[in-house]
């Protein structure tokens, strides 16, 4: 370990990451074109030690350009991400860079392109070893090779490695994406629907698999996911995103018990359970929104049961809604204002 | 109780390739009333697409009907040539595919996709195949304005209700979905599901739904059907599959979804992965994965055993079987 990694870790006071104004827009058709989309706006989350983040969005809101914008294969339109106190965007040197990379690597969601078909599995997780930790001996590589291959639960390990993709299942595969990036030694694995592809029979096994990496390993999680049941399944915090914005944060239970975004009930009420009764069906029918040139006002308020003017005027910003938890809608109540109604009414 | 409209029977597909002869579905038989909606679940390659393509006569090689009859209204489609099915095809039953990003030509607008259906099932004029798009849209929720949009102006699940617009343009007694939801948001899903069971009582048509999403048919279909490696692990009432589940495996399968209600219980999910059809276990083919596999399982190949009102393929209920009759 050398001398900057120590520095490094001694910095970290508060959150392992934090994100701050982070927007990403991309620009449709030429150069001169004024169609922007807003992928990802003003984004303020933080990621702490050993905590598992659920990043929670349906499809186009913009949260696998979170997942990029964090491993650096986008830079910032605005904003910034800070990893233990650094910003990101600005590391330049190779050595600066390479440990970011090593320090939070990503986890892809296509656990079948996600690897060079003409190598054995064993070639990734090498090569990460090889490059990121270049003072272990070859013979130590090995050794450390299968550590990891037991950690996520590919034994025996030593056949494991010799596999090529080919000769796995989608579960095991996806597996060696998490065993290429735990052999890095991270301290934040940026996950993108890690389990989307696979069969429900295999999903409670990697979920399962995330918990107890954090455990033992001692890993940070973002998991990025479209399926609210998975992330209440292994998330302590869950992030809601809609059209690039955040519109609710807060512990789990807190959130799914007690969601305040209409979005956020929206979605929990559209979740099929099969050992639970319908939920009343709303009228909505899922419309994606407008994220090309969105303009003010809350992107949800053409879906929102609830809109009012303001909505249309004025684009609302997280607030306090207890103590941990936030939305962003000019219509939500926060709890201590309920709690104080009800206490007035049984007063 | 309504007439029989679709009754399978002992059918078997298999895909002949050089060095194997991979049987993706393997003597299943299934019966559906006029009006009746099925849900059939299993994972990927447990043959349940397979198995629907063979229903609906849509296999090609390697893929074949290896034994087995489709009866359909009275006609076993196995049988009919390229040119008697024309006739039936889309008229009396449809189909509607996984993903209708896939499915709509991007070049052409949903209008002329809608009219090149029509017409190659019968002759109208220009007028009333405007009049029955316009309908058939109209059915499923959208504006008759987008008949002059194309595919890529749509929304996901636009384009999916586009299809099953498609499908409901004879008004066929038989609609066949192949996971038409599952690249939709849960949102869109939700309203993509009540729209279908919307249409499905007004218009009286049955519905074969596969999907892989136990969750999404618990409040839709009358019966389900659990496939698990090209067999029928289990079929019964829904309420009776989901309430009790019999095989091993589909309380595996019941009990590997996190819920977002209740109390937060360890998800278990089932070890191991489905076999390879080339060379399926010996014995029940679900006996390497199963929690309450007995020695028996792996040398004796369960049949379909009759339990209350369902039919399941484990050797834990054969025992049960016996002692009724």
């Amino acid at each position: 370990m050398n001398s900057d990694r120590v520095s490094g870790a001694q910095e970290a006071v508060g959150p392992l990451l934090r994100t701050v104004d982070l927007t990403r827009h991309f620009r449709l058709g030429g150069l001169f074109s004024k169609r922007i989309l807003h992928a990802v706006d003003d984004l303020a989350m933080t990621i702490s030690e050993r905590e598992i983040v659920a990043l929670v969005g349906e499809s186009g809101s913009g949260k696998t350009t979170v997942a990029r914008l964090l491993a650096m294969v986008y830079r910032p339109t605005r904003g910034q991400v800070f990893y233990r106190g650094r910003s990101v965007h600005s590391l330049r040197s190779r050595k600066d860079l390479l440990w970011y990379r090593g320090e939070v690597p990503m986890v892809f969601q296509d656990p079948y392109s996600a690897m060079n078909p003409v190598y054995r599995v064993a070639h990734g997780v090498m090569r990460n070893l090889k490059l990121h930790r270049p003072d272990l001996e070859p013979a130590q590589r090995r050794q450390e090779a299968e550590r990891v291959f037991d950690t996520v639960g590919l034994s025996p390990a030593d056949d494991m490695l010799k596999k090529f993709p080919y000769e796995m299942s989608g579960g095991q595969r996806q597996r060696v994406g998490f065993a290429q990036a735990l052999a890095v030694r991270p301290k934040l694995i940026l996950a993108d629907e890690p389990v989307s592809m696979l069969d429900v029979s295999i999903r409670a096994g990697i979920l399962n698999m995330m918990a107890s990496l954090r455990e033992q390993e001692s890993v940070s999680i973002l998991y990025i996911t479209h399926d609210i049941a998975s992330a209440r399944y292994v998330a302590d915090r869950i992030v809601v995103m809609y059209a690039g914005r955040a519109v609710e944060q807060g512990p789990t239970e807190v959130v799914l018990s007690r969601p305040k975004h209409p979005y956020t009930q929206l979605l929990l009420s559209a979740v099929p359970g099969p050992r639970e009764a319908a939920a009343p069906v709303s009228a909505d029918s899922g419309e994606p929104p407008r994220v090309i040139n969105p303009g003010e006002g809350c992107r949800f308020r053409q879906r929102c049961p609830y809109a009012i003017d303001e909505c249309a005027r004025v684009t609302p910003l997280l607030r306090p809604m207890g103590p941990v938890h936030d939305a962003a809608c000019h219509v939500a109540t926060p709890d201590s204002v309920e709690a104080g109604v009800a206490a007035t009414r049984d007063g | 109780m309504p007439e029989l409209l679709l009754e399978v029977d002992d059918l078997s597909v298999s895909y002949l390739t050089e060095t194997a002869d991979i049987r993706a579905v393997e003597g299943v038989s299934l019966s559906l009333r006029s009006g009746e909606f099925l849900g059939i679940v299993g994972e990927s390659g447990c043959g349940k697409s397979t198995l629907l393509f063979a229903i609906a006569q849509l296999l090609s090689p390697p893929a074949e009907v290896v034994s087995g009859r489709v009866q359909f209204k009275g006609k076993d489609l196995v049988t009919l040539t390229e040119g008697e099915l024309r006739h039936v095809r889309w008229r009396d039953y449809s189909v509607v595919m996984q993903s209708a990003m896939n499915a709509l030509n991007p070049m052409k607008s949903i209008a002329a996709q809608l009219a090149d259906t029509i017409r190659a099932h019968t002759r109208m004029t220009s007028d009333a195949i405007r009049t029955r798009s316009a309908e058939v849209l109209h059915l499923v929720g959208i504006d008759a304005a987008h008949l002059e949009s194309y595919p890529h102006q749509l929304s996901g699940g636009m384009r999916q209700r586009a299809m099953i617009a498609m499908a409901l343009l004879f008004t066929p007694q038989l609609v066949i979905m192949d996971e038409p939801t599952s690249a939709l948001d849960v949102v869109a899903q939700r309203s993509l599901m009540t729209k279908i069971k919307e249409l499905q009582t007004e218009l009286g048509f049955a519905v074969i739904f596969v999907t892989h999403d136990m969750s999404l048919i618990a409040h839709y279909s009358d019966r389900v059907m659990v496939m698990y490696a090209g067999q029928v692990a289990e079929i019964g009432e829904t309420d009776s599959v989901f309430g009790r589940p019999l095989h091993p495996y589909s309380k595996g399968l019941l009990d590997a979804f996190p819920s977002i209600r209740g109390p937060r219980r360890p998800l278990t999910g089932i070890p191991g992965t489905p076999p390879d059809l080339a060379r399926p276990p010996a014995g029940c083919r679900f006996q390497p994965r199963c929690s309450e596999a007995m020695p028996a399982c792996s040398t004796i190949r369960p049949e379909l055993y009759v339990v209350g009102s369902s039919d399941v393929r484990c050797l834990l209920y054969a025992e049960e079987q016996r002692n009724a009759v």
